[in-house]
């Protein structure tokens, strides 16, 4: 039976990017806010230290920063007549757990998605009419233009510290930056980070082919920086230790480096650590939520009441809460109905990778996004008549920092193990680059999330089931600008060349990306979106649901620049618009 | 505490991991918070020798078994020690008896049918139990095809034996031999490459083969150099938590940096 607690103004479901930015803001708006986190709490001091910090067994390998799946998991098949079984191990992707959330573990590249990105569908069929996109293919709107955005882009920006090189600003291409980004209000809070020889070579290459090289955008601090919070980052000393790990220095933009040590001092906040939410309830129309239960450290359960409850958890959980709390209607593939689950989506990564014998990298040298990109194969920024598919996705170079049990590249047919491959090991891992592409992913009919009826966590509920897989646009458009790519890579000059665009079904195993999208997606139309364009519940609209959650589909860029507008969009519409008048307001 | 019980456990804990102290990480000034360098200075004077190391977990024909494996897939030869003088079969026997071996922080519960290729792991048993029943039936198909234990063959016959595993040629009973055998390389690896502090990468042997520097410094003046090859003396955890390697403010050891070699 649950302890019932003393109403609060609002729960807020995870304490990371999202969750941590929302609890300030709303708290310092006046109201009691109450952070309820599954995992525990953990801070650069004394969690991410060194030595310890640089262990790349604990953190790559053993995955500590990341989510415990023992407790809980999701499950995984490639299409609705397969039988789903859980994610046993951590592979494909990597959620985070604990304060912070997969903030902590991030790799920093900061983009804004692109106003072609907002408006995927009508921009397509107005420039190639409707059958340049599948029949099945349920990319849309996303009911907010990048313009709507700009205010809050630029605000998450200047609190997470990033570095980069504007290249539209209000309209003007200005040198040296992304000409195909869309116009920014103003320049990036800090300069670019410096710059490896392995992003040197590349920028060399690509403007030899006539494309506009540019730094990419990236929260590790070039230099000492205070955000608007007063919050103080020190500057990256580009250790190569950096996603997947935490920093020691407090050197990339996360929770802990630029919103808690804030949020901590509000009186008007509560944090509650290793307590677990399982449930949103609602009154007795499902109109409303009155409370959040969850279970503590101890097993014990308690109602907390609520009069705002926010889902900032990962997407995954969004997701669940939604489905096991009667949130919305949930997804029927056969039937096309229902919002809760629809267009999951993911991305659709590729490399080239370059091996030298007269070149020497320090490759485990560099920070989680340390590179340079061109843009040029990326949404529509190319013609794509006649080409059969839709979106792309940026080709960057590589200086995220080699640890060696798990970054070694070998020229493709090199030996696995023995005298050989040791040789070859021992002579290539400096003297290699690599060249990562962010593609795009579209979102399908048969790609969805709903409640798995076999597998359960450790409070018993059903596992999130995930029915996942890449379609033909996804392989076409990988295969032509990871050929790009290539054609970048060999004007590098390298003696070999690994080029492996993403082919054949997808697999849960290989570490792809944590860019997880969909499933409450954002929109106007109540018939193909779980949440307005306020990221608000149709159904039950005290309950806003942010995150990647709300993306209707990916496109060809990390998504954190993104989720962090989203959320000051709906922080926005919640303190000017619902805070004032609370119900619907769409 | 005396400071002399002091020194003596740092010594053992010196000699336990089997750190050659290098000489010019001694030179290195440690910083003032730190008071230990009289300790490093006399411990560099006293001979240090390898404390062995012991097995928990595996019992002696699968130490035998994984010795002799390990050797093949990352073998001593004129680049340096391999994977067994690197002390990987210590590695995989600390990790098998842990939370990796034991699947801690996985997802355990059944049923559990085979799955496709995509859907990953599937298997009923946990790590240390897929060796367990490996070893066993690897030497019965060995003692069956050569007449000996796997440990027993001549080195290029282990390899056409591993070689057979990867391949998934040998039928084993409880678990998929190329599933078997990608372990077995991901652990060996793992145990190759990984800090000191879990019982291979003995003298940061793996480390020294490919020009790796172990825990970072600050890079800062050295990251925008173009073609310089940045050959440090690795620095382990271990160096650091022992204090006999500098640092700065932040912790980050001072690198000493070697002549160059290539």
């Amino acid at each position: 039976m649950a302890t019932k607690l003393k109403p609060t103004d609002v729960v807020v479901v995870g304490v990371g990017v999202t969750g941590a930015i929302l609890a300030k803001e709303l708290a310092e708006a006046g109201l009691k806010v109450v952070g309820i986190e599954r995992g525990q709490t953990r801070d650069t001091y004394p969690d991410f230290q060194l030595p310890n910090a640089h262990d790349e067994l604990k953190y790559q390998r053993r995955h500590e920063l990341m989510q415990d799946l023992s407790r809980e998991t999701i499950t995984f098949r490639n299409n609705k007549d397969e039988t789903a079984l859980p994610m046993r191990y951590l592979g494909s992707f990597k959620p985070g757990e604990g304060v912070g959330g997969a903030g902590v573990h991030w790799g920093t590249q900061t983009w804004r998605f692109s106003p072609w990105d907002f408006e995927t569908r009508s921009r397509t069929v107005a420039r190639y009419g409707k059958n340049q996109m599948a029949e099945d293919c349920t990319s849309q709107d996303w009911g907010v233009t990048y313009d709507d955005l700009e205010p809050h882009f630029d605000m998450f920006e200047r609190v997470y510290g990033v570095c980069g090189k504007a290249g539209n600003l209000k309209g003007k291409i200005i040198p040296g930056g992304n000409p195909h980004e869309g116009p920014r209000s103003r320049e990036f809070p800090l300069p670019p980070t410096k710059m490896s020889y392995a992003a040197a070579l590349f920028t060399q290459a690509a403007q030899s082919l006539g494309y506009k090289a540019f730094p990419v955008p990236v929260s590790t601090p070039s230099k000492v920086y205070t955000n608007p919070y007063g919050v103080t980052m020190n500057a990256c000393v580009y250790c190569g230790y950096c996603e997947g790990f935490a920093c020691e220095m407090g050197s990339k933009g996360s929770p802990q480096t630029t919103v808690l040590p804030v949020l901590m001092k509000n009186k008007n906040f509560e944090l509650r650590t290793l307590a677990n939410v399982v449930q949103i309830n609602l009154d007795s129309a499902k109109k409303r939520a009155v409370s959040v239960t969850y279970v503590d450290s101890r097993g014990r359960e308690f109602e907390q009441p609520a009069d705002l409850v926010l889902l900032t958890s990962y997407v995954f959980n969004n997701v669940r809460l939604m489905l096991h709390s009667g949130i919305g209607k949930p997804y029927d593939p056969v039937a096309n109905t229902g919002v809760v689950g629809r267009n999951y989506a993911y991305q659709t990564p590729s490399s080239v990778t370059m091996f030298f014998e007269d070149k020497y990298f320090n490759s485990f040298m560099g920070a989680g996004g340390l590179g340079m990109a061109v843009d040029e194969f990326n949404n529509d920024n190319f013609d794509h008549g006649g080409l059969g598919f839709i979106g792309g996705g940026f080709i960057k170079s590589v200086s995220s920092g080699a640890r060696p049990i798990e970054i070694r590249p070998l020229p493709s047919g090199s030996p696995r193990w023995g005298s050989a491959w040791k040789k070859a090991t021992a002579h290539y891992f400096n003297r290699n680059f690599g060249l990562a592409l962010q593609g795009a992913c579209q979102s399908y009919r048969g790609n969805y999330l709903d409640l798995d009826p076999t597998y359960r966590d450790a409070y018993g509920l059903p596992l999130l089931r995930m029915t996942f897989d890449r379609h033909d646009n996804e392989h076409k458009m990988s295969l032509y600008i990871t050929n790009k790519a290539a054609e970048i890579g060999k004007a590098t000059g390298p003696s070999k060349m690994n080029v492996n665009p993403r082919a054949g079904k997808y697999t849960i195993v290989p570490y792809q990306s944590t860019h997880n999208t969909g499933g409450a997606v954002m929109g106007n139309d109540p018939s193909t979106s779980a949440v307005n364009r306020y990221l608000q519940s149709w159904d039950v609209p005290n309950v806003f649901v942010i995150g990647a959650s709300a993306f209707p589909q990916n496109g060809g860029y990390n998504p954190t620049d993104t989720v962090g507008a989203l959320t000051y969009w709906a922080l926005d519409a919640i303190k000017n618009k619902y805070l004032k008048k609370p119900g619907s307001l769409y | 505490m005396e400071k002399s019980s002091g020194r003596r456990w740092f010594l053992k804990s010196v000699a336990a991991v089997g750190v050659a102290v290098p000489a010019a990480a001694l030179g290195a000034d440690p910083p003032s918070r730190h008071s230990h360098g009289e300790h490093v200075a006399q411990a560099g004077s006293v001979k240090v020798h390898s404390l062995p190391q012991a097995y928990g977990w595996l019992t002696q024909p699968e130490q035998t078994f994984i010795e002799a494996a390990v050797a093949r897939l990352i073998p001593s030869d004129e680049l340096g020690p391999g994977a067994k003088e690197a002390g990987v079969s210590y590695f995989i026997d600390q990790q098998l008896a842990g939370a990796y071996g034991t699947m801690a922080r996985n997802y355990k519960q059944g049923p559990w049918p085979e799955g496709t290729p995509q859907q990953g792991y599937q298997s009923r048993l946990m790590p240390q139990e897929v060796y367990r029943a490996a070893i066993v039936e690897i030497n019965a198909y060995c003692t069956g095809r050569y007449g000996k234990v796997f440990e027993a063959l001549p080195a290029a016959q282990q390899d056409e034996v591993l070689g057979d595993l990867e391949a998934g040629k040998v039928a084993l009973e409880s678990v998929g031999a190329s599933f078997f055998f990608g372990l077995l390389l991901a652990n060996t690896m793992e145990g190759f490459f990984a800090d000191p502090i879990y019982g291979g990468n003995r003298d940061k042997i793996g480390w020294k083969l490919v020009g790796f520097p172990g825990v970072a410094a600050v890079y800062s003046d050295f990251i925008d150099k173009h073609n310089v090859p940045y050959n440090a003396e690795p620095v382990s955890i271990v160096d650091l938590q022992q204090r006999m390697v500098g640092v700065d403010e932040h912790g980050h050891p001072q690198h000493v940096l070697l002549a160059k070699k290539d």
